[in-house]
């Protein structure tokens, strides 16, 4: 379980996350929605300490990630598998070797017992045979399966997906849910998805916690949050013109 | 400015802490000094040759006094070889080319969130991705420097020998006469400077990347502009040092 208690972040005295709290709870797909600059993509660095709240805290599985040097963090960051927007994936190494960089880093795990790993990563993400091309060489769906291999690879208790649906077309971006979704039930992961996505918040959506302007304005499910009558989140999901349409009745 | 200086020097003090196994680096050490050296030797070998020949027409051209006996003229070509060209000139033309190429590499890997990635598995980024790049420019900047200074002066002999300036027999004369081993020292000392200057000024260009593809340009000329200006300075301050 990650719980996240009373974030605040500013940028030049601009308030970008303002007293934002919430629990991510295990085995449960989570997602952190709004606009594009409310904040989603902070809130998810201040969690993955990359970016360090002026106050507040992140707490995982009751553990204070703010608490003690880099050295002290390890533990926790070997359980956390991170997707990030464009795959970050390292152009000067191969597919397998990008999956397998965090075997050869943090683990004392033979040649072969990586490999083993990293062919089991690839064969669960659909990506089989494709360990010898380059980045440079794969599409952009299968950039993100492999960052989600990567993700996977060191059997992590939270995972955390930055806009897994950017740049990729609907039906791809339905495939990268339902693998996002079926990896967290899998391997019962505590899982926080930011995203702005409608097909996403309905489909993957066990959790869903709303941001605008900074601040947390909602807090729900897939099923709640149709029926919700929030004025800006309403604004957010019935912008699509097809959910608009839907509600209307036509 | 100060603040810039100011987190040069925490960036620099991040190489050292939290380093990972010794076997992590040496790969990429030998990596980077096949990048950052082997792939410098054929720049650095034209523009040695090149230089040492015009240094050599030149100063023939210039000394045309019947009391200068001509052997003066690779005399000449020989120290300002060995204390300027096969160092400083050098690696003004490897800030170009390996500065560049740090900065670029590091700006695209911070905008494309590939440093966030090593940073979010436990890996201090700083040091994994430049002590090595910082190590071998120390290491293969001295190399680069003696072959430097030796086809510098071998492009000089070419050209005074071929054009018929000088007499090969004077040529070696007077690189022999009145020679001072410690200025081959003062190269190499001059060399590791400068790649300790050219590697983390323009690491530090490239991993204080902001932004996007503009942004990455920007710190390339940036870590090109700041290497120069730097080599320069430690330049002087060698030379009013070591002479």
């Amino acid at each position: 379980m990650i719980e996240i208690k009373n974030i605040s972040k500013s940028f030049n005295d601009r308030m970008v996350l303002d007293n934002v709290s919430g629990v991510f709870k295990k085995g449960e797909t989570s997602l952190v929605i709004g606009a594009s600059g409310t904040g989603k993509s902070v809130l998810l660095k201040c969690m993955l300490d990359l970016v360090r709240p002026e106050a507040g805290t992140t707490l995982y599985d009751g553990r204070d990630f703010y608490v003690g040097d880099e050295e002290d963090k390890k533990d926790i960051r070997r359980e956390m598998g991170v997707l990030f927007q464009g795959g970050a994936l390292f152009d000067s190494k191969t597919v397998h070797e990008n999956i397998q960089f965090p075997l050869d880093m943090l683990t004392e795990m033979g040649e072969g017992e990586k490999k083993d790993r990293v062919e089991f990563c690839l064969q669960r993400v659909g990506l089989e045979g494709t360990g010898g091309r380059m980045p440079s060489e794969i599409s952009g769906g299968m950039k993100k399966r492999v960052g989600i291999a990567r993700a996977i690879v060191m059997n992590p208790k939270y995972l955390f997906c930055d806009e897994p649906n950017s740049g990729l077309d609907p039906l791809t971006s339905i495939k990268i849910d339902e693998l996002i979704k079926e990896i967290t039930d899998e391997f019962e992961i505590t899982t926080v998805v930011i995203t702005h996505d409608m097909n996403s918040v309905l489909s993957i959506g066990d959790k869903i916690m709303f941001l605008h302007k900074g601040k947390k304005l909602w807090e729900g499910n897939s099923q709640t949050i149709m029926g919700d009558t929030v004025p800006e989140l309403e604004e957010f999901v019935f912008c699509n013109k097809a959910l608009s349409l839907m509600r209307a009745g036509r | 400015m100060l603040s810039v200086i100011g987190r040069y020097l925490i960036f620099l003090g991040k190489l050292f802490t939290r380093r990972e196994s010794l076997k992590v680096y040496w790969k990429r050490f030998i990596d980077e000094c096949i990048g950052i050296g082997v792939s410098s030797v054929f720049i650095v070998a034209i523009v040695a040759v090149f230089i040492g020949a015009v240094v050599c027409v030149q100063t023939r051209a210039n000394l045309v006094s019947p009391v200068i006996p001509v052997y003066v003229v690779s005399n000449i070509v020989r120290d300002m070889t060995l204390l300027e060209l096969s160092s400083t000139f050098m690696c003004v033309v490897l800030a170009g080319k390996v500065g560049s190429n740090i900065a670029g590499e590091l700006g695209t890997m911070k905008i494309t969130e590939q440093i966030d990635a090593l940073e979010v598995m436990g890996i201090n980024s700083a040091s994994y991705l430049v002590l090595p790049k910082l190590l071998a420019a120390v290491f293969t900047f001295p190399l680069l420097a003696i072959i430097s200074g030796f086809l510098g002066i071998f492009g000089g002999y070419l050209a005074g020998t071929l054009s018929g300036i000088i007499t090969p027999e004077d040529y070696i004369y007077g690189i022999r006469y009145s020679f001072i081993p410690f200025n081959v020292f003062i190269s190499i000392i001059k060399a590791i400077v400068f790649g300790f200057l050219i590697s983390t000024i323009s690491a530090f260009q490239g991993y204080d990347t902001r932004g996007g593809a503009l942004e990455v340009g920007q710190a390339s000329t940036s870590a090109v502009t700041n290497s120069c200006i730097a080599v320069l300075i430690a330049d002087y301050l060698l030379a009013e040092l070591l002479t």
